[in-house]
């Protein structure tokens, strides 16, 4: 007989906590110190991560975003452009390119068609490309947004942009000011967890998913999808359960006696620390072990335990959405397609369209999705110019394509357009800042109020700019 | 910056006064002229205020206006408004002092101008009204930012932008000023110091402060057992002393030099920096003055003789992020370093939020965007440099080797001793010879076939190729020419200073492989055809099938070599043509000539530079592109590469009458390589003689290349740019400093010596503050100024601002020694009390700012590693050299966890166990145990880390790699060295991690879990082991063992 998870996960939460507080003390002591000293600081040393009330209710309690790292053509995806057809192998109007810079073409370089057709799909009629067979049959659930902008061109820059409103390294990642601001629902796991599922890692590295200048407890932490979730979740070899539990009690009466003595609360934490740790080590594997899915589970997202793929990460983002992980990052940086365009396209999409609209077609049966804000996109869009021969297409950051579905967002539309080429956005321009704006004030944050004082300035996610998209909420 | 002193006019005033008693106002009635005054500070406000609304570009009441200086001085309807250098007499004083009822100024209805204000703008006229050329007030109720500019005028008198002076010491008692200070504020909260913490805390907490290391058993001994008054200074003398005292505060300076061992961005490829990092631990080491310290780092290269280490030290500015990602501008990167430098400086140095300023006038303090822009100016002039260095040992190698050659070529002289007659003759043939007559030509790039590569044309007809270098690639360039009977092409390789190691290749160490060079051309029967050569010479190439280096082979090598230049004419991509002749003389600018099969003529020219000697990762050190090069034609016949190399030729271009013994080495040392074909008795010696030299120079060090800076002779043209955008330049700026803060001294140059010099002077107000400041946070947890990176108005205010302000002065006064202050604090009571928390304490005080107990707080991460392997007796105290890679998961340093892969070689000899300050930093895989530890990742200047406390830190103190093999190894010595008891040697290792013994309750508490693991081992001498490793792993991970108590 099998338990359903959350049962077994509680019922395996109750042991340890049990063992701590009655065997242990710990709690005892952390929580009866803090309440003694009626001190915020001791409580916030006692967890940085304890939820938090956002400035007015939420709509969307977590986040996962689906990072489309390389940046995928909005052209073949989501962006219609028949006239672009038309003028495959024409030169672009002068006038288009006036003061535009690419990134590795001469900006004067041929048009070139679309490499795949679309069609309408649902009762909003949304045109969606036949490489996302998946993602079209839910279209009813999306809001497309063709009328993206963002302000760098390049890899990294524009990754760290998307990730944490600016080029410049060592900001905050929305993952953070999203933990940082609302905490997490799940003591026992971190509460902004990161996959790398791609062909690479991602172009902006690990500040995608940093915590800049805020402290370390609100950093991404990057999951696995095989071997250990966390690096150093497993005991090392040689050491068992038992072991590592008399370790951490030794630890834990040794450091019990030294706060008696120095009373620095520090300690405390410090004590809580490893108690989260343990539990940690206990629950985690737990969390990301898709093999408890049901065989029509792991069909809907085509996921197979043992694999490191995108749908394996897609699912246990929805595992760990269950259990409280406040935000999810799945990096898939797959989409550079300078050249190859149209193989490539098709087998990213493979890869990943199914998974994509799994995870909303999932959370929505589970009723998750109502507060559950998932995120599909990239950095920037691509070329309408040709590039490589007749098969690929160079950077574009004045228009793409992005996706949002669940967490307060209207489903059922497409915002934006853009001109016939797809070059530059005529209609609803949504500025990355804008797009932050948006998804702080689904998670019930005001972005102009949402900052931190670092280096004698208020820092946002928004920088100075950024206004909420009221045709994106429901 | 306008500064009226009164003091040289002061005569002339009184005998106005004096003179016009009797005149309209008397002098009497007016309030008096104040003693100085700051057009900018206190006349622009004051007229944009109260005047400009009625009297500017809007309104002009009475037909006068006083927005600028040609309408003020051209007055009203009532005729003239001022009389320079005499207020008595001047209208415009008489109505603002309000003398008259009548016509009293601003009208009577408004607040009439203070006696202060009066006195002011009696000052600025009686000193001639100076007005900045071309200024006008702007009328400040129309425009916003009223509010900000009247802000930004009271933050000018903001502490920290005047110089510290020292405040008298308070007289309470206390014989360390430091002291005395704190006494002040505690005693101003009813507060007092706590008792001195005991022997055993204060030594370990000095050695964890001074070193980074905690005392060894040896250590703890000799402390304890010193009885004399002097044990304390003692103890400190002698970490002062040590080696490693240098690894753990140059650590600190790491931190706002945003050091890292790699480029960052998505390549984020390797990066040799270790020179500067260990020019840090060496300055630090030796104590070089703190002036001393950032004028090297800044401008050591422009010091008179500079030596390779101050060069090196300009690493600081170098240690930007660098973007070679594909298809990237290389300029805008430069810039995006520029700001990042400015950035760093302002952190790092002055404390100041410069970066604000990068978009817009600061919003708060009284710094504006041209100042941003003119310090900017100062650094903007700069080849991005990379030369070769050499650590001491390879210098001697290097003088041992040129010295050995010398040898050789004097012997070689001596037994020729008509080599002067010989050479000459030979001299005379060569330039009997013809030579062909080249012409330079200026081909188009074909932008689309570059490989992401960027081709940079240069003045001179060359280019340089810069931003992402493709492992592989075809440049192509044009050339739309009539041309008649070409015979010829020549391809020149030439040297740049923003090359590694000057080039004249991109490699990490300048070299490059040519696999092919191919021309298509357009005859007159409009067919494009390729062009067949004769044959492919050049003056300089490695032997025959040598070995192409392996990073320029593939995963799977393949035969590949460079060899002479026919490599690059026989359509082999696997051969190529390489000017590199092995260490010490691989960077040499070289020709190669490309002779047709028969004159050509054509209309259009297509060359393809097929570069296909590269290995298999653009993300590793694996490419070998051309890095400067410059393409002409000739039409002369049967053109060849002239034999005689670049350096050869510009002797030969000396009148024989005038060449120094010098240059004549440089002529011999060719000659002797071909000497044995012209002189057939001499062959067998010189070949002899050659063989050897040839061995010599395999023998001679690589070196590696760093990253410096090195003045352009040209210097950019820098503007204020829009919006902080690089595209945006607007109008040109000169380099200069904020008014706010210090002035240059008169006749100040341009360089950046001249910056670096006037960050360090005397009345440079936040420098001195800024480092004693960093300082005391490490010492204290948190600064006397809170707010390390920023001294502005929106930055925290000082808890003892007299104490800061001493401390700096003395700093300064002591010859910026950072040594002396690291004493002073040291000594002080503040920092020797105990740092025992009460809950009474914690309540009035959490953050301990008023210091009313000592210091505690968690290590730094580095220092947390080094504990570890301290006390289990694991770490090698090598200091220096290349950065090291301890065992790290792999799967981080490989995509998809990594975009690019990167050769992460876990070491498995002594390197493994190092100190954490020579861990590799590969910014954006920043090594797990440390960046747990709160460790910046090196991105961008840090002067205050954060300092968490989290489950993540627990799992990785308990099961991480290194931190595991550091348990065994702790409990494997306190088997082998602590005696046999378990009370000897739990006392024994506790003494090892904690510098005291256990308490018998503690030890009762490890045995018994210890009994536990016995009891379930089968074999006594595993339960023992298991006992011992659970003891050591506990006493690894106690809150204690890793924080300073």
């Amino acid at each position: 007989m099998t338990h359903p998870p959350e049962l077994l996960e509680e019922q395996r939460r109750h042991l340890t906590r049990r063992w701590f507080f009655r065997d242990c003390g710990v709690g005892l002591g952390s929580v009866a110190l803090a309440s003694m000293l009626g001190d915020d600081r001791a409580a916030a040393a006692v967890s940085p991560l304890a939820p938090k009330l956002p400035h007015y209710p939420a709509k969307a309690k977590r986040v996962i975003f689906l990072f489309q790292g390389g940046a995928p053509s909005h052209l073949e995806l989501f962006d219609n452009k028949p006239e672009l057809t038309k003028w495959d192998g024409k030169l672009p109007p002068a006038e288009l390119l006036r003061g535009y810079r690419a990134a590795f073409i001469s900006p004067n370089s041929t048009l070139l068609g679309p490499k795949y057709g679309f069609a309408r799909h649902g009762q909003s009629g949304a045109e969606i490309s036949e490489l996302l067979p998946h993602t079209a049959a839910i279209a009813d659930d999306l809001c497309i947004v063709k009328s993206m902008v963002t302000d760098a061109f390049n890899h990294a820059p524009a990754q760290i942009f998307m990730s944490t409103g600016s080029q410049q390294f060592g900001r905050p990642s929305m993952g953070s000011w999203a933990t940082y601001g609302l905490g997490s629902e799940n003591r026992d796991l971190p509460g902004f967890v990161v996959f790398s599922t791609g062909k690479k890692g991602a172009s902006g590295g690990a500040n995608n998913y940093g915590c800049g200048f805020l402290p370390t407890s609100y950093a991404g932490v990057l999951f696995r999808g095989v071997g250990d979730p966390v690096l150093y979740l497993s005991n090392p070899e040689g050491v068992d359960d038992a072991f590592q539990r008399d370790t951490i009690e030794g630890v834990r009466a040794l450091n019990q006696k030294r706060l008696g003595l120095v009373g620095d609360p520090e300690i405390a934490a410090r004590i809580g620390s490893y108690e989260l740790a343990y539990r940690m080590q206990q629950v985690a594997p737990e969390a990301i072990d898709i093999a408890r899915e049901s065989p029509g589970t792991l069909d809907l997202y085509g996921a197979k335990p043992g694999e490191a793929s995108y749908a394996n990460a897609c699912l246990t983002a929805r595992r760990l959405v269950e259990r409280g992980v406040r935000f999810i990052q799945i990096h898939h940086e797959a989409w550079d397609h300078h050249g190859g365009l149209t193989k490539g396209l098709k087998e990213q999409c493979d890869a990943t369209d199914r998974a994509s609209a799994a995870l909303v077609t999932d959370l929505k049966q589970r009723g998750l999705l109502d507060d559950t804000l998932v995120i599909w996109g990239g950095e920037f869009g691509r070329t309408p110019m040709v590039q490589g021969g007749n098969d690929g297409r160079d950077h574009h950051p004045n228009a793409f394509a992005m996706w949002l579905a669940g967490g307060g967002i209207k489903p059922g539309q497409t915002i934006g357009e853009t001109d016939e080429f797809g070059f530059n956005v005529t209609a609803d321009r949504v500025h990355v800042h804008d797009l932050h704006a948006t998804i702080l004030h689904l998670l019930g944050f005001d972005h102009e109020k949402l900052s931190v004082r670092s280096q004698g300035l208020d820092f946002r996610l928004t920088g100075v700019a950024g206004e909420v998209v009221d045709k994106m909420l429901a | 910056m306008i500064d009226g002193h009164r003091n040289n006019l002061r005569l002339a005033a009184v005998t106005l006064l004096l003179a016009a008693g009797s005149f309209r106002a008397t002098a009497a009635e007016l309030p008096p002229a104040a003693e100085r005054f700051d057009f900018q500070r206190d006349i622009r406000p004051l007229f944009s205020k109260n005047c400009v609304g009625c009297h500017g570009a809007r309104k002009q009441k009475g037909g006068f206006r006083l927005d600028s200086v040609e309408y003020l001085l051209k007055g009203g309807e009532n005729g003239s408004a001022i009389e320079r250098g005499n207020s008595a007499a001047s209208d415009l004083v008489r109505r603002v002092a309000r003398l008259d009822a009548d016509d009293a100024m601003p009208p009577k209805d408004t607040d009439a101008l203070t006696a202060e204000q009066v006195g002011k703008l009696r000052a600025w006229i009686d000193a001639g009204a100076p007005w900045p050329e071309g200024f006008v007030i702007r009328d400040n109720a129309q425009e916003e930012g009223d509010e900000e500019d009247e802000a930004k005028a009271k933050n000018r008198d903001l502490w920290s932008f005047k110089p510290p002076v020292k405040a008298p010491i308070p007289q309470n008692g206390e014989a360390n000023p430091i002291d005395a200070f704190v006494k002040e504020s505690l005693t101003r909260d009813r507060l007092d110091f706590s008792p001195e913490a005991d022997r055993r805390t204060l030594l370990r907490r000095l050695y964890l402060d001074l070193t980074g290391l905690p005392p060894t058993l040896d250590e703890q001994r000799a402390f304890l057992n010193d009885a004399s008054p002097e044990a304390w200074k003692n103890a400190v003398e002698r970490l002062l002393d040590s080696p490693h005292h240098g690894e753990r505060w140059g650590r600190h300076w790491l931190d706002a030099a945003r050091y890292a061992d790699s480029d960052g961005y998505e390549k984020d490829k390797p990066r040799i920096a270790h020179f500067y990092r260990d020019w840090v631990i060496g300055a630090i080491n030796r104590d070089l003055p703190y002036d001393r310290f950032i004028i090297e780092q800044i401008a050591g290269d422009e010091l008179p003789n500079a030596t390779q280490d101050q060069i090196v030290a300009t690493g600081y500015l170098r240690n930007s992020m660098l973007n070679e990602e594909g298809g990237v501008d290389p300029e805008q990167f430069r810039m995006e370093a520029m700001f990042d430098r400015m950035d760093a400086i302002g952190k790092g140095i002055l404390a100041l939020g410069l970066n604000c300023m990068q978009c817009h006038d600061h919003k708060y303090d009284p710094l504006t965007q041209l100042d941003y822009y003119r310090l900017f100016a100062f650094l903007n002039n700069d080849h991005e440099a990379q030369p070769r260095v050499y650590t001491p040992g390879e210098r001697m190698r290097r003088a041992d080797t040129l010295r050995q050659i010398t040898a050789i070529e004097t012997r070689l002289r001596e037994a020729t001793p008509d080599w002067e007659a010989k050479l000459a003759a030979w001299e005379d043939d060569w330039r009997a010879a013809a030579k062909p007559e080249w012409t330079v030509i200026r081909p188009e790039v074909d932008k689309n076939a570059t490989g992401g590569q960027r081709y940079l044309p240069q003045a001179d007809g060359s280019f340089v190729t810069a931003g992402f270098q493709p492992t592989k690639s075809t440049g192509v360039l044009r050339l739309e020419a009539d041309l008649k009977g070409v015979t010829g092409f020549r391809l020149e390789m030439l040297n740049d200073p923003n090359l590694p190691a000057n080039g004249p290749g991109r490699s990490f160490m300048g070299t490059f492989g040519l696999s092919e060079f191919e021309v298509e051309a357009t005859g007159p029967d409009g067919k494009t055809a390729p062009v067949k050569f004769a044959r492919a010479t050049a003056d300089l190439a490695p032997p025959e099938k040598t070995a192409v280096p392996p990073r320029f082979n593939e995963k799977e090598p393949k035969e590949r070599y460079f060899g002479p230049a026919s490599y690059a004419i026989d359509g082999n991509a696997d051969t190529g043509w390489s000017s590199d002749l092995g260490p010490g003389r691989r960077n040499l600018e070289s020709v190669a000539v490309f002779a047709t099969q028969a004159p050509l003529d054509t209309s259009s020219l297509t060359f393809k530079l097929v570069q296909k000697i590269g290995g298999w990762n653009a993300d590793d050190l694996h490419a070998a592109q051309m890095g400067r090069f410059r393409i002409s034609v000739t039409r002369s016949p049967n053109p060849a590469a002239d034999p005689v190399p670049a350096p050869v030729r510009a002797v030969l271009a000396v009148p024989r009458e005038k060449r120094t013994p010098r240059q004549m080495a440089v002529l011999f040392g060719h000659w002797r390589t071909i000497a044995g074909d012209r002189h057939p008795d001499l062959a067998t010696v010189y070949a002899a003689a050659n063989t050897e030299i040839e061995s010599l120079w395999a023998g001679h060090p690589e070196g590696v290349t760093q990253f410096t800076l090195a003045p352009r002779s040209e210097p950019r043209l820098t503007s204020l740019l829009k919006r902080g955008d690089w595209l945006k330049p607007t109008d040109p700026v000169t380099p200069g400093v904020p008014e706010v803060l210090n002035p240059l001294p008169e006749n100040a140059g341009d360089d950046r010596l001249t910056l670096a010099r006037w960050m360090v002077d005397r009345q440079a107000p936040t420098t001195a503050r800024a480092v004693v400041n960093r300082v005391w946070q490490t010492y204290f947890g948190v600064g006397l100024v809170a707010t390390p990176e920023d001294f502005g108005s929106q930055g925290e205010a000082p808890s003892h601002p007299e104490l800061l302000d001493w401390l700096a002065v003395e700093f300064m006064d002591g010859g910026w020694s950072l040594k002396k202050l690291h004493r002073l604090i040291v000594s002080s009571r503040a920092y020797r009390q105990s740092s025992r928390v009460t809950p009474e304490l914690l309540a009035r005080d959490p953050q301990n700012r008023l210091l009313a107990r000592g210091p505690r707080f968690r290590v730094e991460g580095e220092i947390v590693r080094d504990i570890q392997l301290s006390v289990s007796g694991l770490l090698n105290l090598d200091v220096g050299g290349p950065a090291v890679m301890p065992p790290a998961p792999l799967f981080l340093f490989e995509p998809p966890a990594s975009y690019a892969p990167f050769p992460w070689k876990e070491e498995t000899g002594k390197d493994r166990h190092r100190r954490a300050v020579y861990t590799w930093r590969r910014r954006t895989t920043p090594y797990p145990f440390l960046q747990t530890f709160d460790t910046p990742e090196g991105n961008v200047a840090c002067v205050r880390r954060t300092r968490a406390n989290t489950p993540i830190q627990a799992l990785v103190a308990l099961n991480e790699t290194v931190s595991v093999e550091a348990a065994h190894a702790f409990a494997a010595r306190i088997l082998k060295e602590g005696g046999r008891t378990d009370v000897e040697r739990l006392d024994y290792a506790w003494r090892l991690a904690l510098a005291r013994p256990p308490e018998p309750d503690e030890v009762a508490t490890l045995t018994t879990l210890m009994d536990k693991q016995r009891k379930a081992a089968p074999k006594a001498g595993a339960g023992e082991q298991a006992a011992y490793t659970l003891a050591a792993r506990v006493l690894l991970n106690l809150d204690e063992t890793f924080t300073k108590e």
